[in-house]
């Protein structure tokens, strides 16, 4: 993967299991959100192909459909808060009393039933974070790809963001792709871990695993904090 | 009488003719409105096609469009007015048309002067609407078709904006309109001012016509409209600008 001649990812190559949590971590700049963007089609990687439950990909239309990207700093459409987490829904053509149910379940999931008919450009920073979460997971993706969704949160919401993750792991057994540099969110939340260091990944493995005997010294240097960057 | 009196004078009788709704008065107002109103419904239209094409497919001469666009938002108004003149004279292109002096020869220039605008300020409220914005309708599942209608939307407050500022603009362009138009009113008197009601003699027109007659109490009747007008068009367009 290349911007220009800037080469930002390379030799990328492991799996995500259906299922489970894996978190994406490493330094800024580092490739990660690049990463969900291919994944999500936003970019063409030069070469390479993603394989979604080992099959060639169907479209991208009907790939796309079946995950959900939530971006660093989320896009807000100036509309209700409800229109604004309705929009997966109505673009898939459903039914609208399950849109206002699926709607509201979403709502009741980030904490904010009751708040339907604000403009959601008025929300404030963590309450339009946790909107564009339940615009993300309101149409049940099979694939959830979370891009720093803590970032700009105070550590209650955080707690409830990470509480939700593995809620809807455990209750949809959603595959989640968490890109973070959060350590302690990935001891928290985390099956498996991939490091991402400049581009290139160094190192795949269980969260018990790289927490406790990794297998690169980079590795084990990031972990701990001593990473320069 | 001194310079004072006179002024104070003019106001008050200015005052009494709108109050009393006076036909001259009423009918120059009356065509100021539908002539400027139908050459901004039309100019609508094809601004939003245009901005439609531009911003979201690909044809030749693309650019050349926009250039030429560009250079419509500067055009002076008396340049369009004997453009559309020469056109509609009985031997220009146009001059089967015969609509030498008549409002819809107004029209006509109008729409070639505020279309451009129009299409400008659409174009640019389109292009404001960011990047991120469209590939959160993709992200969602959305089609090609849904980032174009989203853009669209976002855009929307914008597009009013630019249809009220191309009315602000017709309501107080003079010298096009006064060209194609002639400003003339039919003959015999109505309400003890001016000549008769109006038939190509607009708020623009009338002022200049009146000042130069040195009947200033008509003026600036005709003036407070027109001023109202034009600032309750921005007070407007203002409004939908804070609500973006
Ligand atoms: N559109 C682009 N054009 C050029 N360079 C880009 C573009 N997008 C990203 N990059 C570069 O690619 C590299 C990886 O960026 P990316 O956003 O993937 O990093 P990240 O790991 O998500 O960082 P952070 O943790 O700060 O969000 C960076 O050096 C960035 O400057
Ligand atoms: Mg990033």
């Amino acid at each position: 993967m290349a911007f220009g001649n800037k080469e930002v990812l390379r030799n990328i190559n492991f799996e995500i299991k259906e299922g489970e949590i894996f978190a994406l971590i490493g330094p800024s700049g580092t490739g990660k959100t690049t990463f969900l963007r291919i994944l999500n089609f936003l970019e063409k990687p030069i070469k390479g192909e993603i394989k979604y439950n080992g099959m060639k990909t169907p479209g991208v239309l009907d790939t796309r459909r079946r995950m959900s990207l939530l971006f660093q700093t989320p896009a807000i459409f100036n509309k209700s808060v409800f229109e604004n987490v309705a929009y997966g829904l109505k673009v898939r053509g459903i039914e609208k009393k399950i849109v206002e149910k699926k709607v509201n379940e979403a709502l009741n999931i980030v904490g904010l039933a009751g708040m339907e008919n604000q403009n959601a450009r008025t929300l404030s920073g963590g309450e339009a974070q946790r909107m564009a979460f339940a615009r993300a997971i309101v149409y049940d993706p099979e694939i959830l790809l979370l891009d720093e969704p803590t970032a700009n949160l105070d550590p209650a919401n955080v707690t409830k963001i990470e509480e939700i993750i593995k809620r809807i792991r455990n209750e949809r057994r959603t595959t989640i792709v968490l890109a973070t540099h959060n350590i302690p969110q990935v001891r928290r939340i985390a099956d498996r871990v991939g490091i991402l260091l400049n581009g290139e990944l160094i190192e795949v493995n269980s969260k018990d695993g790289i927490f406790s005997k990794p297998k690169d010294a980079r590795s084990e240097a990031f972990l701990k904090g001593e990473m320069i960057y | 009488m001194s310079s004072a009196d006179f002024l104070i004078q003019g106001i008050i009788r200015a005052f009494e003719l709108i109050f009393s709704l006076n036909p001259y008065i009423l009918s120059i107002t009356g065509v100021s409105i539908k002539v400027s109103g139908t050459a901004t419904i039309l100019a609508t239209f094809t601004a939003i096609l245009l901005a439609f094409a531009i911003s979201f497919l690909n044809f030749r001469g693309k650019q050349a469009l926009v250039t030429l666009i560009n250079t419509g938002m500067g055009l002076p108004p008396v340049f369009v007015g004997l453009f559309v003149f020469l056109m509609i004279v009985p031997v220009g292109p146009l001059g089967f048309l015969d609509i030498v002096y008549t409002r819809e020869a107004m029209i006509l220039a109008q729409y070639i002067l505020i279309t451009p605008i129009i299409t400008g300020i659409c174009l640019a409220s389109i292009k404001a609407v960011p990047q991120s914005i469209i590939e959160t309708v993709h992200t969602l599942g959305g089609t090609q078709k849904d980032a174009v209608i989203e853009t669209l939307k976002e855009a929307r407050f914008g597009m009013i904006t630019a249809i009220l500022a191309g009315f602000g603009r017709a309501l107080a362009e003079v010298g096009a309109i006064l060209i194609v138009g002639g400003n003339i009113a039919y003959t015999g008197s109505v309400g003890g001012i001016g000549e008769g009601l109006s038939k190509t003699r607009t708020l623009t027109t009338a002022i200049t016509s009146e000042t130069s007659k040195g009947d200033i109490s008509t003026s600036i009747a005709l003036g407070i409209i027109l001023i109202s007008l034009v600032l309750s068009v921005n007070i407007l367009a203002n409004y939908f600008q804070r609500t973006d």
